[in-house]
């Protein structure tokens, strides 16, 4: 697979100019992201994995190391525009990434701040729009909807650059679980379509349908690999004070119960699956 | 009660003087404000009182709804008509005590009185008939030839939209604070003028702290999406001076020639 995303040693440090201190968020990172595919990242508050979004489209620039975007470096700011152009990123907060109080002239201020022409520009914004599922509320004004709702027209504005890359930054954060269940359906339709999605989370439960699981502790990634492969290493995760998800405890439980079913088990229907062919083996 | 405040005084429609091009319209406003002072006599304001009536038919916002916008001024109105009539000196025609009502004096304080009521109802058609984003829109293309001699035109027009949209944002944040202050024993409703301007530097400050916060958000989201000054930016929106456009422009020059003519005349 190719490479769209490649990180080379990279270190952060935060400058606290009033003490002189400064505060290592990124200590020596190396990952490579492929074209196309879903890569969660996962972390507790101050892991780290905030910070990594933030390099990934030239927010913030490395200490030392390097990040390319489609083989242009974040730190050149000649390219910078291209980068964020190729990797658009979604925040945590719907209500401050909002910049025009009608629903369509917000979508459209990503376009025209690349130039596009005016008619390309209608098009990708209903497009976005209805890829979305926004459509009909395109002449609204985004104070009266709802969070789910804000951050799905902070998606299509995203969507209409279009990008190769979208990073979430804990796009779910403040959402309910209906808003929650929205935005990862979209998230995945968006993967179908063929753009590389980077998702960070705290929640276990959203990671689950990614194709690579990344768990970042202090600053640095402690385990890398698909979901299965990651969650069979529970006591890992658990040693770094994080969650596993529920099918997976409950899979531990119930193997410490002489249960045998098998690792590696995610995802609900799986394990209802091997439990009952547990149950006619028997 | 946050949830449904208007912004500015737009009156949602979908008139004539709804689609006319924002910048035909701020123009007109402006040159129906300098009609007025142009106007010295009761025919002049005769036909700028016309004129601004069949406005307001034509753009079918109710009387009621500009008259509400009338009512804070009514104070200043009230003033300057008193001030007028028992200052201006002349032919006495009532008099009581040190008080002497003029001739003169209630010509002009008639006439004051009627220019400012048209001005402020002239100048409200504007904003009433006229989306806030479409008018920063205006102003923004009307000043940017500007922009050549390092005029700021797009900042402002950028710095109006955002304002806009977080009017709504900024008013929840502060109901947010004052509640989560009155649940811990806060008052801000007893108590006179002093106490309760006092009761409210407690919810000011967190309001700039969350201000700030949110500034630096939106500018991170800003940059993220490729937001990099007025140089180069398109609009989806394209302005282009439609018929009705040119037609509206062309009865305003009329209407001010018709001003110009009278106010010569008489």
């Amino acid at each position: 697979m190719e490479k769209i995303i490649t990180i080379d040693n990279l270190i952060f440090e935060y400058a606290h100019s009033e003490e002189h201190s400064r505060q290592l968020a990124l200590n020596d990172v190396n990952l490579d992201i492929y074209a196309g595919s879903f890569t969660a990242i996962i972390g507790k508050n101050g892991s780290g994995k905030s910070t990594l979004a933030k390099n990934l489209n030239g927010l913030l620039i490395p200490t030392s190391g390097v990040v390319y975007v489609d083989g242009y470096d974040t730190a050149d700011d000649d390219t910078i525009w291209e980068i964020r152009q190729r990797a658009g990123m979604v925040f945590q907060n719907p209500d401050n990434q909002l910049v025009s109080s009608i629903v369509e002239d917000d979508v459209a201020f990503g376009p025209e701040n690349l130039g596009v022409e005016p008619a390309e520009i209608r098009r990708r914004v209903d497009k976005a729009l209805e890829d979305v599922n926004m459509g009909k509320y395109k002449n609204k004004a985004p104070h009266l909807l709802s969070g789910g709702q804000k951050q799905r027209i902070a998606i299509a504005g995203v969507v209409a650059m279009k990008p190769d890359i979208i990073i979430f930054d804990e796009p779910t954060a403040m959402l309910d679980p209906k808003g929650r269940k929205e935005i990862m359906k979209i998230i995945a339709e968006l993967h179908e379509e063929g753009i590389t999605v980077i998702l960070i989370t705290h929640f276990m439960e959203e990671v689950i349908d990614a194709d690579r699981v990344i768990i970042m502790h202090d600053g640095n990634v402690l385990l890398d690999g698909t979901p299965e492969e990651v969650f069979s290493k529970a006591d890992i995760i658990k040693g770094a004070n994080l969650e596993v998800p529920l099918m997976v405890e409950l899979g531990d439980r119930l193997r410490a119960q002489g249960i045998p079913v098998p690792k590696g088990i995610i995802k609900e229907e799986e394990m209802v699956k091997a439990i009952c062919q547990l149950k006619s083996q028997n | 009660m946050i949830r449904d405040i208007t912004l500015g005084q737009y009156y949602p429609g979908d008139s004539l003087i709804h689609k006319l091009d924002p910048r035909v319209k701020i123009i007109a406003t402006l040159l129906f404000i300098i009609e007025l002072f142009i106007v010295d006599n009761f025919i002049g304001f005769a036909i700028c009182g016309a004129v601004l009536a069949a406005v307001i038919i034509v753009s079918k916002v109710p009387l009621s709804f500009i008259m509400r916008g009338l009512k804070p001024i009514l104070f200043i109105l009230f003033f300057t008509f008193a001030l007028n009539i028992f200052m201006v000196k002349g032919e006495v025609i009532w008099s009581w005590g040190i008080l002497h009502i003029t001739k003169e004096g209630v010509r002009i304080a008639v006439f004051m009185a009627i220019r400012l009521v048209l001005l402020i109802i002239g100048s409200s058609m504007l904003t009433l008939a006229t989306k806030p984003l479409s008018l920063t829109d205006g102003i923004e293309r009307l000043l940017s030839p500007l922009a050549r001699f390092g005029f700021p035109s797009h900042e402002i027009a950028m710095m109006m939209t955002i304002a806009l949209r977080f009017i709504p944002t900024l008013l929840e944040e502060t109901d947010k604070i004052m509640k989560a202050q009155q649940a811990r024993g806060a008052d801000f409703e007893t108590g006179g003028l002093m106490k309760r301007a006092k009761a409210l530097i407690p919810v000011l400050v967190p309001l700039f702290v969350s201000a700030f916060r949110i500034a630096q958000d939106l500018a991170m989201a800003m940059e993220a999406r490729c937001y990099r000054g007025g140089d180069g930016r398109t609009r989806m929106h394209e302005m282009k001076l439609k018929k009705r456009d040119f037609i509206a422009f062309a009865l305003e020059a009329i209407f001010l020639a018709i001003v110009i003519i009278e106010a010569r005349m008489f």
